[in-house]
């Protein structure tokens, strides 16, 4: 048990390591918090005109739309599949893959961590600023609080669940780097359908009910769509409670899963030298 | 008259250079074509979704909004096929390549110009005709020769303007010497919000968008001309109007290269 302790320590340390250094990024995080504050101004503003079309149409009450918007913008580091640790891919591209895979670590727990450092750091530099603002806004487009204690608590572990789906499925992502020599144009694929699937262009309440039905069984309705539509609480009750069981099944598949894949990856693989 | 027949030829070596270099990767090229067809689709899917449920924006239908959309897609393509160069001119200036290209004997616009051709930008392109073909398909526009003279302004307007931003964000870093992330709003944001005509966001939004970058002269002034919402035929015209606004970049331009003191790098 011992050993066990330790050996989650040493990527503990991984994910702290990661976590300090996305922290420093402090400009790179300031100039993306204002572009992000007015992209949601902007998007609220649309949502508003098709409430102003349609009321009866309109899926979710107002507040809890913009609520989403807002969760969106300041969390959108957390969850983003865009934002992927380009260093992982450049390692095996340029060798230096052979250095992390003498270590007397797993492979596929290291990248796990140091991706989750990653993202929690960007996430919580950029989301203070941005709520603080969206608090300050006129109505309607204001921030709300959370509707009680309980969606706020289950906003914060459906929030974490979720970032486990997404790095999950990020590892997917990285271990393709070792079947193609170039994983950018596969990536940016991937991470295309993803943005759709997860709820990050439209929340996924807007979809005809049919395509909703099928895209809240996958993995991807995990990442934005379940914690930013509990904290508004637009998701209660049975429904709630089979989306956090869907995290969590997702997220113990895709690590079991991505683990397997990256033991056959280390096995074929081949470092040129030079 | 020699000189610019020189600097014409010169442009198309450079980028007969960067297209060859581009196609020795082709797999890389054929996926990034398709992931930024993937991409852009996303949001047309996310229209279609929306408009299946509302049906319509003040008084925009589906077919008026893709016709919209198809416009300011195309619009941005073009810009990043043809002045993509200036996007990367942050990184120029920090590497100091700059100053590499200030010692050839060519103009120097020219050389960022030439730098790069966006080509894997063809797939949005198709899928702008696609959309458009769509959006006049299903929404009742008499074509006039005057509408059609219209929605080619629009083009040239949309995509000199989207490249005079790329100019102005290129020479703002002439000052700070890094990108300016915040202005990805006037680019990547105009682009993805352009996709609904701008007075639906407001008349707060439709006078930024006229009076600091003047977004309504190649969308909603023109479009209401297009989709025959006014008698004002002279709408039409308006995105000439984006030549008063890429003289202010010109101008923000030289003032930049005026004062450059290089990296140092």
């Amino acid at each position: 048990m011992k050993a066990n302790g330790n050996s989650l320590r040493k990527y503990f340390s991984f994910f702290r390591m990661r976590f300090q250094m996305g922290l420093q990024y402090r400009a790179a995080a300031a100039g993306g918090c204002v572009t992000q504050f007015l992209w949601g101004i902007m998007e609220c503003l649309a949502f508003r005109a098709f409430y102003e079309a349609d009321e009866s149409a309109f899926p979710m009450a107002f507040s809890s739309v913009v609520a989403y918007v807002w969760l969106r913008e300041a969390f959108f580091a957390l969850f983003t599949t865009w934002n992927t640790d380009n260093e992982l891919f450049d390692s095996v591209i340029n060798g230096n893959i052979a250095y992390e895979l003498c270590r007397p670590l797993s492979v596929y727990r290291m990248w796990f961590a140091r991706t989750a450092g990653n993202r929690l750091a960007n996430a919580a530099l950029r989301c203070v600023p941005i709520l603080f603002a969206a608090f300050l806004l006129p109505e309607p487009f204001r921030m709300t609080l959370p509707v009680n204690v309980q969606s706020m608590l289950l906003f914060i572990i459906t929030m974490f669940l979720g970032a486990g789906v997404t790095v999950a499925f990020c590892m997917f992502v990285y271990l393709l780097a070792f079947f193609t020599i170039s994983p950018q144009g596969l990536r940016m694929v991937f991470t295309a359908m993803v943005q759709f699937l997860s709820g990050a262009i439209i929340p996924l309440s807007f979809m005809p009910d049919s395509v909703r039905r099928v895209l809240e069984l996958l993995p991807f309705a995990g990442m934005f769509n379940v914690p930013l539509r509990i904290y508004s609480g637009d998701l209660v009750g049975a429904k709630m409670l089979r989306a956090i069981g869907m995290q969590i099944f997702w997220l113990v598949l895709l690590t079991a899963c991505g683990k397997l894949l990256c033991r056959a990856a280390e096995r074929r693989i081949v470092v040129q030298g030079g | 008259m020699n000189t610019l027949y020189k600097n014409i030829s010169l442009y198309f070596h450079y980028i007969s250079i960067v297209l060859r270099s581009v196609m020795q990767y082709k797999t890389s090229f054929f996926l990034t074509v398709a992931g930024r067809f993937l991409v852009s689709f996303n949001g047309i899917l996310g229209v279609y979704f929306i408009f299946a449920r509302f049906h319509q924006v003040r008084n925009y239908g589906l077919g008026e909004v893709f016709l919209c959309y198809a416009v300011i897609q195309m619009d941005f393509a073009l810009a990043e096929c043809f002045a993509g160069g200036f996007l990367r001119f942050p990184g120029m200036i920090r590497r100091g390549e700059f100053d590499r290209i200030l010692l050839r004997p060519c103009s120097a616009v020219l050389q960022i110009l030439g730098s790069q051709f966006e080509i894997s930008r063809i797939g949005l392109i198709i899928q702008a005709v696609l959309m458009f073909g769509y959006g006049m398909a299903v929404s009742p526009i008499a074509w006039t020769p005057g509408r059609v003279a219209a929605v080619v302004l629009m083009l040239l307007g949309g995509t000199l303007l989207f490249s005079a931003v790329f100019m102005l964000e290129a020479a703002v870093s002439f000052f700070t010497l890094e990108g300016l992330e915040a202005a990805n709003i006037l680019t990547y944001g105009a682009q993805e919000h352009g996709k609904y005509p701008i007075d639906i966001y407001g008349g707060r939004m439709m006078k930024i968008c006229t009076y600091m970058i003047p977004y309504t002269l190649i969308q909603y002034y023109p479009l209401q001309y297009l989709l025959g919402r006014t008698q004002r035929w002279y709408y039409g015209l308006y995105p000439l109007g984006v030549v008063l606004f890429l003289t202010v970049c010109v101008g923000v331009w030289r003032l930049g290269m005026h004062n450059y003191q290089s990296a140092g790098s």
